[in-house]
């Protein structure tokens, strides 16, 4: 009896650590599952590409394919192979940094994709940092000034933006910037290779103009209503009544607690730029991801669409992961409910 | 059943606020383009008239495109195709993606978990790149734009759904139902269904937005409707060379999908605020189909 108390089962042990760690038990669940999801990921690119009827070769080929050209395609992409094995060639070489070559060129797809990673990277990195600081300033300071003239014309403006599409956005600042009324800007921005994007500012104004213009009015209107709900809260009326000043109030009492809101939509929107970039990338030929998936698509080169895709996928896995994470760390409440 | 008439007075409520009217006439402005439009276009919309990129003029009145086509009656011609396959799409995407919600919800445990694990591994991929991946082993057909753009949506609406309909059956009145011993899919069918009106109402306008964005963005990267068609999309990526010399034939595209998508981005708005009575309901909604928040406020 007395050991039996003394020494806790395994799994009280466990319900233990997690009650002490919610943190830490989140992280470990949303990363196994994050694993999962992309093993399934993986499963579904591959099946889309090399297992569905009409195989790859055709798809390369075209008409014209002749049984000597396909026969030439199915060794190389070792479509002659059961599909497990076919599976099982591919996801190792993926795993092990070999993710084949290119058949457009010859040349191996991380050669040909890596200098794009940091083009991307720099593009959604810009976008996301410029829109967050606009949108949230801008859903603070509605949220504050809320129903006045300056409130109403923000939330109009955002309704209008938040649907058009990325091409529709990004021409109209061609229109505008470039080509028609005035001539600013470069309408392309073909950032020459071996230099970085940084080097071409010019360049990048355009392409994450239109990034901040499609994704800022989500991250505004979610601020704008989280400061609200913040606003009303029983905690901000308590400062209120101190009579504290109400910049205070907006930045150190309700901002805390419209954060979380805050870092998920932030999250969403690096999320939809993982889609945003291959319309953006193609309108300005700026050489990132999303415009090596256009051509790749349109050169029908699968294994570049195989690893583009999964590397825009694993992009946002890793993303929902994070954002949940931080989201919850910002969250008190959240923690100590978990 | 009040059911299938709640929807269409829902419709009516919202077209009565403000923000209703200006989305509805907006949208109704573009859908009459579309819809007459190839009835009335002057000229046929695939062969060539005149000379490349011509400036406006009395037989031409927006002047032509990049083979010489009248642009006046591409832009007519242009737009059913594209509006005809995104509402095909996003009737069969919701209908969809309340099936799988309702039935996750509905038996709930081992299978519900299963089948959100399998929605979450289709919310990975950016719907845009799916499309393309689809395109790229398919090649380009109408029907698989239809199909990619459905299979896009049903995770969404799927877990918006399971949301809600988890938020309904745990309130009193389906509680008392169960205990008067009515079976579950009596219960889902006849309580919890017609309690997702709103919601499901809601779903369709942001979808069918969102599949206007997709399959427009699809063809402007020359992967969706496929030349020599008309199609709005597809003559924004035809005419940009042409910009400076005759920029009409990117112009009007540009404007009537600008319109169109604004339009009934504000009358879903409408909708939203009148069926659930909350200033932010539409981005709730967001917020639980990219699994931010768990529940939709009702």
């Amino acid at each position: 009896m007395n050991a039996a108390v003394a020494v806790p089962s395994r799994a009280a042990r466990l319900r233990a650590f997690e009650r002490q760690h919610p943190v830490l038990r989140l992280v470990a669940v949303r990363v196994l599952t994050g694993v999962v999801t992309l093993w399934l990921v993986s499963v579904v690119v591959f099946a889309a590409t090399q297992a569905l009827p009409g195989n790859a070769a055709y798809a390369v080929l075209g008409r014209s394919a002749t049984p000597a050209r396909l026969h030439a395609y199915e060794r190389l992409l070792h479509l002659n192979r059961p599909l497990i094995d076919q599976y099982g060639s591919w996801i190792g070489g993926v795993l092990g940094g070999h993710f084949g070559t290119s058949l457009a060129n010859n040349e191996s797809v991380s050669a040909l994709i890596g200098p794009r990673v940091v083009n991307s990277a720099v593009l959604v990195a810009l976008s996301g940092v410029i829109s967050v600081l606009i949108a949230v300033t801008l859903g603070i300071l509605t949220a504050a000034k809320r129903d006045t003239w300056f409130d109403h014309s923000a939330s109009v403006v955002a309704l209008a933006v938040i649907a058009l599409p990325e091409f529709v956005v990004a021409l109209a600042l061609v229109i505008l910037f470039a080509v028609l009324v005035l001539h600013a800007l470069p309408a392309v921005s073909a950032i020459p290779p071996g230099s970085y994007p940084w080097q071409n500012l010019n360049e990048l104004i355009l392409p994450v103009a239109t990034l901040v213009i499609v994704i800022g009015p989500y991250t505004f209107r979610i601020t704008r209503g989280a400061m609200i709900d913040a606003l009303e809260s029983d905690h901000v009326e308590m400062a209120r009544l101190k009579g504290l000043s109400s910049r205070r109030i907006l930045l150190v009492h309700a901002f805390p607690s419209a954060l979380p809101a805050v870092i998920q939509v932030i999250g969403l929107s690096l999320l939809y730029l993982a889609g945003g970039i291959v319309v953006v990338e193609y309108v300005f030929d700026y050489p990132g991801l999303g415009a090596a998936l256009v051509d790749a698509v349109a050169n029908r080169d699968i294994p570049t669409i195989q690893f583009l895709v999964l590397t825009l996928a694993t992009f946002y896995v890793v993303v929902n992961i994070a954002t949940d994470v931080i989201a919850l760390l910002a969250s008190p409440r959240r923690r100590a409910a978990s | 059943m009040t059911f299938s008439w709640e929807w269409l007075s829902l419709l009516a409520r919202a077209a009565r606020t403000r923000r209703g009217q200006i989305g509805l006439v907006v949208t109704g402005l573009v859908v009459l383009v579309a819809a007459v439009g190839p009835f009335v276009a002057p000229f046929p919309s695939t062969v060539s008239q005149t000379s490349p990129f011509a400036s406006p003029s009395g037989t031409y009145p927006l002047g032509s495109d990049v083979i010489g086509r009248d642009v006046l009656s591409r832009v007519l011609a242009g737009g059913w195709l594209l509006l005809g396959v995104a509402a095909a799409s996003t009737l069969i995407g919701v209908g969809v993606g309340l099936l799988i919600g309702l039935f996750a919800a509905y038996r709930g445990g081992v299978v519900d978990a299963l089948v959100m694990r399998i929605v979450d591994v289709f919310l990975a991929f950016p719907p845009l790149v799916f499309a393309l991946l689809l395109v790229s082993v398919l090649g380009s057909h109408v029907w698989l734009i239809l199909v990619a753009v459905a299979v896009s949506h049903a995770p969404q609406v799927a877990r918006v759904v399971r949301a809600a309909a988890l938020d309904v059956s745990a309130r009193d009145f389906v509680r008392a139902v169960e205990l008067l011993g009515t079976p579950s899919r009596r219960v889902m069918t006849g309580e919890i269904l017609p309690n997702l009106l709103s919601v499901v109402m809601v779903e369709l306008g942001l979808r069918f937005t969102f599949a206007i964005l997709l399959i427009a963005s699809l063809s402007f990267l020359s992967f969706g409707i496929q030349p020599p068609a008309a199609d709005w999309g597809l003559m924004i990526n035809e005419n940009r060379i042409g910009l400076t010399v005759n920029p009409w034939g990117v112009l009007l595209p540009v404007i009537l999908i600008a319109v169109l998508t604004v339009g009934l981005n504000t009358f879903t708005d409408a909708i939203a605020r009148t069926s659930l009575g909350l200033e932010r309901s539409t981005e709730r909604l967001d917020l639980v189909a990219s699994g931010i928040a768990s529940e939709p406020a009702l």
